[in-house]
Formats: C-alpha cells, structure tokens, sequence
C-alpha cells in the first residue's frame, strides 16, 4: 500500500458542501477479462485502487501520473461512463451510480486525441448534433454553436469536413463540443495531446477562462507544466492511487529534492558519475544523452551550493554548461512515481 | 428537445455521413444489379408463386434488409473507432433515440435498393413493374423502414456489449432472406421456423408490397408488420436502458 499524502487542502473524509463540485471517496475499479483459446484464465486488473479527493466549485483540479496510472478510469468513473467496482462519487451532489443522468446534464467531457468526432461530417455538422443529443433548444443551437466555434477560434474553418483538421483543430473542436450545453462542470482528458505549442496554450488560455467564468474542471494532463500553469490542486496517481495531493507548491515541497544542478558535460565516464553520486547531500544522479552530450542532472537535499563539489569530480571532463536551479513540479512528480518503481515517460 | 427532434437531427446527420462512405456508394451500385438478376433466373427458371414483379421486389426487400443490417453495424462500428459511441452514451438523450436514428438511416438508404432493384429488374430483364394499390404499396414501403430500423435498434444492442459484434451482420443476412420468404415462400420453410418469421418485420412488409402489387388484401400483413414495429419499440426502450448500464459496468464502450 502506498497510503496517499495529502500536503494540503481538505481531509480525506468528505463532507457534502455547497462548494464541493466533485468528489471522489475511495474509488475503485476492476476490469475482468480473459485469456487463452482452450483453456479460458479470466484476468482482473485493478486499475483504480480507492482514490479520493474532491474539487471545489470553480477551481481546476489536474490528475497527473504516468500512462496506466488510472486518470482515464477516474475520469471515466466521474462521467458516468464507467460504473465503479466500489466506492462512490458524486458530481454537483448526483452520484455517478444512481443519478447518472441528472450528472450527464451537468458535466462536459472533452477527450484528447483524434477520437470523438465524426470524421466525415463538417465542424458545424458535429456541433449541431451534439447540441441536439445535449438537449440545447432548436431555437438556440445556431447561436450556441456560433459562440463556441468563436471561443476555439474555429468559426471560419466550421464548414470543412474534420477528417482534413490538424489535430489542433480537432481539440479545439472537442472543447467546443464539450460547451455546447453550458455544463458547471468540465472534465478535460488530457486536452493538449498531440497538440502543438502554440495550439496548447490557445486550449490553455481557453480553460483558464472558463474556470474564471466560473466553471469546474478537472483535467488529467501528462504536461507538468499545464498542470501547474492551471491548476489550483493537483493529485498525483500512479499505480491505481493517490501519492500525493496539493497545490503546485507544497508537491514540489514534499519531494526531499531542494535543489537541481544540471551539467552539459562530454567525456563523462560512468566512473565519475558513481562519484557524484556518492557526494554528500546528492539525493539522485539522471542522465540524458543529447547528440554527443551528456546531461546530467543532480538532485541534493541541500540548498547550499554544490556547485564546487561537483566540479572538483568532475575533473577530466569536458563541461559545456552548468546550472542550478529550483526542482520544478516535474523533479517532484519523477521522484514520486519512482517511488513507486514506475516512471513511463510520454 | 423531444425524441423526435433528436430522431430527425440524427436521421439526417447519419444519413449524410453513411452516403459518404465509399464502400456503401460501391454495394449500392452493384448489389441492385446482383439481386436482380437473382430475381430474374430464380424465377423464370423456377415454379413460379409468385409474378416476376413480385420476385423482384422480394430481392429488393433482400436489399433492405442487408444495409439496414450492414449500415447500422458500420455506423456503430464506425463510432466505437471514432470514439463517438461513448459520447453518444453520455448525452442525456436515452440511448434508445439516437441509435434508432442510425438504424433508420440505413433502413432509409435501404429503400433505393428496392427502388434500384426493381428497376434493374425492368431495365435490364424486361419485367414490367405492376402495383395494383399504389398507395399501400407506398404505405408498406414506410412502415418496411420504420420497423426494420426498430428491429436494428435491438440487434444494435449486441455492439454495445460486444467489440466484434461486427461479425453478426454477416451471420444474419441470408437466414432473415430465407426465414422472410423473400426468395422461396414461407410455406416451404420447416414448420417450426414459421413461428420465426411471424417476429420479423421484412416478412409482412414483402407480404404487404406483393399484395399491394398484385392487388389482394394488403391491409392484414400492414397491420400485423407494424404490430411487430410497436413490440420491437416498446423491446427496444427497455432493452437499450439495461444494455447502457451493462456496458458501463463491462467497460464495453471503448475499441480497447
């Protein structure tokens, strides 16, 4: 068991309150499958193994942790779309179970990815009939759709067939979709996907927005730094659990890491990298081969500067560049998770 | 928005995106000329129950029948690959509506096969086309699509709850041509499959399409058709709710 930490914010025993807009208490899923042609072996995985946590009105909450780490199923779950093996949920004070639909009139659900469009029909086309399905009134849909198309800066490009949109396009026309309705809630599965640079921080700017205009939303992201740009709290999962819940700053806090040196180096023999490990205060060596560089990268449990130490080992190397810095959000999560014996990168 | 709004809404969209699709535009070309020319040779060569009109309108209602099945099956295998079938799902409209708005669509598109078939049939091999009751040959054709896109809406529910259940259109194509007397006439089937063909809707709308043509009594298969479109409906209602439910507990929904 890897009992989650909560730095900040509320207890694990949620109450019911006007402010709460989701909550989450002990979540679990299974999913059951099998294998083998003659002889069946029935297969269970716990992908979700009792989260908890809660997202007050208004604020974004970000769900981070490697592929496989169960952010889907929990999104899943809170959607209604997956009905928990136990534990239970409620959206807006509905529970997932039993009021699915009074939750499906009230939550928007944006995937990342080219999935959830209808390839062959245009923008306009798409957005019209998730209008229909979401219960938008005949006589209000023309001027809905025109004003989420205008939100996502779509509305020049609506009449084109979807199957020729850029993978930017189609997220921004995911979002729009997930609007149609007005939903209080939002639930955004890793909306910046795929997506280049500058797109990601249109779709950034777009949910900053909303949350300001009032909206909920929970977004599960693989970008540390979309997770810290926008969320208010953030839950760090791997393995199916909570390791850590908080702000931005008090994960960063809760790793033991207090300052992050990084080397371009050449001519670096593993040798000298033992060494460094073994220097007091060092509390991890990384390493990332770039071209015919090396970076390293040293995580200590001390502010003070070792910056000399380090130098003085690595005598005989060719350094092209040195730095200390901060850890980032991104320092805390790799450490958390390999905790946990499980880092997957993108 | 009522049921029927979403019915329209999504009948016209699925219908857009269905004669979009290139491998339909192909089987809606050729399939007519097939089943026509099976018309023809089957019932010249053969003893005869019924006029090569009649013949021809059994291999048209064939044709109804398979891209209902078809249509239906690759517009909802088309939307788990799209990802559209979960959203479908999360919409507060009961699922009931819009699946039945795709299988309409098909069952829609369906109705150019008999029309494409009979004129084939004409063009191609000289027989006359005769519809003695003009319109409840036009009443038939309505109700046709109408049930058979409620009996898509149950068998729908197998790719709710099973990823490959693709591979069932191709199981039930010939069995409802044979079991519907739209080749060989019902009375030749075993007796205990007539019971069979009683449920299923492409048996009274051939019945009720020969007797207009020929001019016999065309109100009693009409009736009994949309008898078997009202069980279907009220069937499918309830089945679709407890499909959705199973599904979200199996996780069916997704590709993967």
């Amino acid at each position: 068991m890897h009992p989650a930490r909560l730095v900040d914010g509320p207890g694990r025993h949620l109450e019911v309150t006007p402010q709460v807009a989701i909550e989450a208490h002990d979540l679990r899923r299974t999913y059951r499958t099998s294998t083998g042609t003659f002889r069946r072996r029935r297969i269970e995985i716990e992908a979700v193994r009792g989260i908890s946590f809660s997202v007050l009105t208004g604020q974004i909450f970000g769900i981070v942790g490697p592929n496989g780490a169960g952010k889907t199923t929990t999104i899943k779950m809170l959607t209604t779309l997956l009905q928990p093996t136990s534990g239970r949920a409620r959206v807006l004070g509905f529970d997932v179970v039993h009021d699915r639909q009074e939750v499906r009139r009230r939550i928007g659900y944006v995937v990342g990815g080219d999935r959830g469009l209808y390839d062959r029909l245009s923008g306009y086309d798409n957005l019209r009939y998730f209008a229909v399905l979401y219960g938008v009134p005949g006589g209000e849909q023309r001027r809905r759709i025109g004003s989420v198309l205008e939100l996502v800066g779509l509305e020049k490009r609506a009449s084109e067939r979807v199957e020729g949109y850029s993978r930017g396009m189609r997220q921004r026309l995911h979002v729009a979709r997930g609007l149609l309705h007005d939903p209080p809630v939002l639930f955004l599965d890793e909306p910046t996907i795929g997506v280049d640079p500058v797109g990601a921080r249109d779709i950034r700017q777009t949910v900053a927005a909303l949350a300001a205009a009032g909206k909920t939303v929970l977004l599960t992201t693989h970008s540390m730094i979309e997770a810290e740009t926008l969320c208010k709290r953030i839950a760090v999962i791997a393995q199916g659990r909570v390791v850590v819940a908080g702000s931005a700053a008090a994960i960063k806090d809760s790793g033991t890491a207090r300052a992050v040196t990084e080397i371009l180096a050449s001519d670096v023999s593993e040798a000298t990298l033992q060494r460094l490990r073994g220097l007091p205060g060092v509390l991890a060596v990384s390493t990332e081969v770039r071209d015919l560089t090396l970076m390293i990268r040293v995580q200590s449990t001390v502010s003070a500067d070792l910056t000399p130490a380090i130098l003085k080992q690595l005598n005989g190397a060719r350094i092209l560049n040195l730095s200390s810095r901060q850890p980032t959000l991104e320092d805390a999560y790799i450490e958390l998770v390999s905790d946990l014996g499980r880092v997957e990168p993108n | 928005m009522p049921p029927y709004g979403v019915i329209r809404a999504g009948w016209a969209l699925h219908l857009k995106s269905l004669s979009m699709s290139t491998f339909f535009v192909f089987v809606y070309l050729v399939m007519p000329v097939l089943l026509a020319a099976i018309a023809f040779y089957l019932f010249r060569n053969g003893a005869r129950h019924v006029s090569l009109f009649e013949g021809a309108l059994g291999t048209g209602m064939m044709g109804l029948w398979s891209t209902t099945l078809f249509g239906a099956g690759e517009a909802l295998t088309r939307a788990r690959r799209e990802g559209t079938l979960e959203l479908m799902v999360l919409a507060p409209t009961p699922l009931f509506y819009s699946v039945f708005a795709i299988t309409l669509a098909s069952a829609t598109l369906g109705l150019y096969s008999i029309a494409a078939t009979t004129l084939c049939a004409y063009l191609l091999f000289g027989v006359p086309i005769e519809i003695a009751q003009p319109g409840w040959f036009a009443a038939g054709l309505l109700v046709s699509v109408v049930s058979l896109g409620l009996l898509g809406v149950l068998l729908a529910s197998f790719f709710f709850l099973y990823r490959y259940a693709n591979a069932l259109t191709n199981l039930l194509e010939t069995p409802v041509w044979l079991l519907c007397g739209l080749l060989i006439p019902v009375a030749l089937l075993p007796g205990w499959s007539v019971p069979v063909s009683w449920i299923l809707a492409p048996t009274w709308g051939i019945e009720t399409l020969r007797a207009a043509a020929s001019g016999s009594d065309a109100v009693r298969p009409l009736l009994a058709e949309i008898g078997v479109g009202i069980a279907y409906l009220l069937l499918g209602l309830r089945v679709l709710g407890w499909v959705e439910r199973l599904a979200c507990v199996r996780a069916s929904l997704p590709l993967a």
